[in-house]
């Protein structure tokens, strides 16, 4: 980088080479100014005020919202300074649910470690005496209003980097808070559940929700079988609770330590990882080869297929319909392993060590559970697994490496590459051999579809047939990648997508670095581990093949259907009333309940039209008083959209062509009469 | 057992009031105003039903709508009674005309409107009135240099109105 000017920091000079704000200059010159709401990747807001430094002839200014120019000279720490910055925090504290030893943040707690820091000793401003309820609505987040600061990361991270935007500010001044639409629980809004906004929270007022007290109780039965798998990103960065760097591959101490606090069977979430590069592989090819619908969009994340359901219903037929290597784990590990060791599967628990929030969810959809059992019983985070270690006593650095269990202990390179963007598209590349038939080997390495860009693609060419490969890295990419695709502009034939950034190994249950490179670094270690192994291609994974030889038949078989596939529904984004259109108050005989559905997908395909026709239709028939005319948002049917539901009943495809013939002539009015 | 036809006419309107503004998110604020001339309120499935239209999270409309003081997201009474509490008028005794008035129209502590949806009392920060002050308005209509006698009034002549004394 140029460097295009000096500017003077407590009296150091310091270069700038393209800092787009001077807090950046600052930090460079290894002067550590505190902030709350700044994070280089999203958005300067300027909201925390922590960040002021006295620039000559400026004054005081939010170093974050400032853009550093050439002669500038500025001062980092001076008695006002310091005074702001502990008003400043009195304030915040002033407001703040302060049980700081029960908070799940203690010790990670951005307010703690700077109140710390510096030294606030006693509050002038009393405590607020008001209470919001806690969110516990959902299976992967908890939100504790009482312990927010509004410093908006939450918000910046939901809108700009997963184009979600589920989190803003709501009410004003003293009243103030953040939180979903219509002050709802998170469970009955759009929230995909990746977690995302609890990685930046500095506070405790956005956590993951814990269940490590329902394993502890597992593991203290003695009639369970607790089974574990541990997802590839989590052996790159739990080291990092410990004082590890971000990228050090500690998988044969975790291997180690969870037999230590008691599980049974030890196994590797790569192992189906190559299992779902087979599955997906194969499904790819019969689609490719018989016309079906293409590109074929991943399925391995939970939060990518919520969006999917909510925002994309028209794409559900381009998700391969492969459970997540979770899930396939779950169902192997209860349908075929219990069988063959002689256990009831009801005595069976599976638990997962995942770097994810929205695994969560996915465990405890309803899809996942049989006979009330559910394939996957509780996941963990990885920094869950790191409290139960801390928990047990037992000391990290003294542990001693040990190797995963048999049969679902062995993973490939290219299962363990899964946790990085870019790393299932690598895994099927490497395996193209196997599954199209190419004569030869393709390469291992693919750099093309490696690094942490928004969008990669990659091309190969196998038998002729040029293959095209997307990679979306994050869900505002995924959007991105989706609006091209569905203009005309690019054509493909997988897409890839991985809800949070970098991939798993962002994921939002992975531990919270301090580093501006961990992602990199957990990167980097994934490649690592995966040079480090024998076998590379999920297709000479031997165990694999042996369960299918057992079980499973052949790839796409229909007992792997059964066993490893699932079905996705649309989902209605929030929960709530409908709007009244035409409706006669009280109940009365003979009348009929209609309701026009004005949801995204029914809306963009005119279905306010359709509402329009009708109600003019009625009214002019003379039947306003024997109909009850609705809006309504979503019947979850959004693939007929748009939808007219009459009596309880839905059906799709409904144009304004058809209001007088197919709805009111065939459908309202044989219940009239 | 009546049949609301005017909820009809006021959803039609809607769609009506989106079409002129534009469907981007800078014609929020217009469109959330007009919204809450046809409805007296904004209707939480309004508001969604705008952000489906805008293409918008639903979060930030309803942000928008909760920021400023003059949207309200419950249904406000036929008379909205605004009571100047401004500093003139506060240093004048415009609590005294807010109290007399809640307690003439009997409105429990929290409630600002009348269950029957016929009155809605609030204080706002300033009418820009000040030399008439303390200052009420009801509806669209001031009145000046209020006293608490003068307030239940103002008060009983539209109770008046509505047949309730």
């Amino acid at each position: 980088m140029p460097i295009n000017g000096y500017i003077t920091v407590d009296n150091m000079k310091v270069p700038l080479e393209g800092e787009d704000n001077l807090l950046k200059v600052v930090r460079k010159a290894g002067i550590d100014l505190p902030t709350f709401c700044y994070h280089s990747q999203l958005s300067s807001y300027g909201a925390c005020r922590m960040c002021v430094v006295e620039v000559e002839r400026m004054g005081i200014v939010a170093s974050c919202s400032v853009p550093p120019t050439d002669g500038m000279v500025v001062r980092t720490n001076t008695e006002r300074l310091r005074r702001i910055r502990k008003t400043i925090l009195e304030l915040l504290l002033a407001n703040h649910d302060r049980e700081c030893t029960t908070c799940g943040k203690s010790s990670q707690c951005k307010l703690q470690e700077l109140s710390e820091r510096f030294a606030v000793s006693d509050l002038r401003f009393g405590k607020g005496d008001k209470r919001y309820a806690i969110d516990h609505s959902t299976p992967a987040i908890v939100r504790d209003p009482n312990k927010c600061i509004l410093c908006g990361d939450c918000v910046r991270m939901c809108a700009e980097v997963q184009g979600v935007g589920i989190l803003d500010f709501m009410y004003r001044g003293s009243k103030a808070m953040v939180g979903p639409a219509f002050g709802k629980p998170l469970a009955e809004v759009d929230c995909v559940q990746c977690g995302q906004c609890t990685t930046v929270c500095p506070t405790g007022a956005l956590m993951l929700k814990s269940y490590t007290a329902d394993v502890w109780k597992a593991l203290d039965d003695p009639k369970k079988t607790v089974m574990v798998q541990i997802a590839p990103a989590v052996r790159v960065a739990l080291g990092e609770e410990f004082g590890m760097k971000p990228g050090e591959i500690v998988t044969g101490k975790i291997v180690a330590a969870l037999r230590r606090l008691g599980f049974d069977l030890v196994f590797d979430t790569c192992f189906t990882a190559d299992l779902t590069i087979i599955e997906e592989g194969n499904e790819f090819v019969s689609r490719l080869k018989n016309g079906g619908v293409l590109p074929q969009f991943t399925s391995c994340c939970p939060g990518w297929v919520k969006y999917v359901e909510q925002y994309h219903p028209e794409l559900i037929p381009n998700i391969s319909s492969c459970k997540s290597p979770q899930q396939m784990f779950g169902s192997v590990a209860k349908k075929y392993l219990a069988k063959d060791m002689n256990l009831d599967p009801k005595d069976v628990v599976v638990v997962s060590i995942m770097p994810c929030t929205a695994k969560k969810f996915e465990a405890n959809r309803p899809e996942f559970s049989h006979d009330g059992m559910k394939d996957v019983d509780y996941v963990l985070s990885t920094r869950e697994l790191a409290r139960m270690i801390k928990e047990a006593g037992f000391s990290w650095d003294d542990l001693e490496i040990e190797s995963f269990d048999v049969p679902f202990g062995l993973g490939t390179g290219a299962g363990v590459i899964f946790g990085n963007t870019g790393g299932v598209t690598e895994a099927v590349l490497r395996s193209t051999q196997a599954l199209l038939g190419a004569k030869t080997d393709t390469p291992i390495v693919f750099n093309e579809v490696r690094g942490l860009d928004g969008i990669k693609e990659a091309v190969v060419n196998v038998e002729g047939i040029d293959i095209s490969l997307a990679i979306a890295n994050s869900l505002s990419a995924a959007e991105k990648l989706i609006e091209e695709v569905q203009s005309g502009k690019k054509a493909y034939h997988i897409i890839e997508v991985m809800a949070c950034p970098g991939g798993c190994i962002g994921g939002g249950g992975q531990p919270i670095s301090a580093d501006p490179e961990a992602k990199a670094k957990r990167a980097r270690g994934l490649y690592e581990a995966d040079k480090g192994l024998m076998i590379r291609r999920s297709h000479e994974n031997p165990y694999v093949a042996e369960l299918y030889k057992q079980h499973l038949g052949e790839a796409n078989s229909h007992e792997a259907h059964e066993s490893l596939h699932t079905e996705y529904g649309h989902r209605k984004r929030i929960l709530g009333e409908d709007i009244k259109v035409m409706v006669t108050e009280g109940k009365r005989e003979g009348m009929v309940d209609v309701a026009v559905c004005l949801g995204t997908s029914c809306y963009l395909k005119g279905s306010y039209n359709v509402l329009h026709a009708l109600m003019n239709k009625i009214d002019e028939m003379g039947l306003a008083d024997r109909v009850n005319l609705h809006g309504t948002f979503c019947f979850e049917n959004c693939h007929e959209s748009p939808c007219v539901k009459v009596n309880g009943e839905v059906k799709g495809y409904a144009g304004t062509e058809d209001v007088a013939e197919s709805i009111i002539k065939d459908r309202i009015l044989p219940i009239l009469k | 057992m009546t049949q609301d036809l005017s909820s009809a006419r006021k959803f039609e309107k809607i769609n009506g009031i989106i079409e002129k503004n534009g469907k981007s998110q800078s014609a929020l604020i217009p469109i959330l105003q007009a919204v809450q001339t046809e409805y007296r309120y904004l209707p939480e499935e309004i508001l969604t039903y705008i952000a489906t239209a805008l293409g918008i999270p639903a979060a930030t409309v309803f942000g928008v709508a909760t920021f400023y003081a003059q949207f309200s997201l419950e249904p406000k009474g036929k008379y909205v009674v605004r009571v100047c509490d401004g500093t003139a008028c506060h240093v004048r005794g415009s609590m005294p005309v807010y109290d007399a008035i809640i307690k003439r129209i009997g409105l429990k502590e929290g409630k600002f409107t009348t269950s029957d949806l016929r009155f809605t009392v609030e204080t706002v920060a300033c009418l820009g009135a000040c030399g008439l002050s303390p200052v009420l308005m009801v509806n669209d209509k001031v009145y000046g240099q209020m006293t608490a006698e003068a307030a239940e009034i103002i008060i009983d002549a539209l109770l008046k109105e509505e047949g309730l004394v």
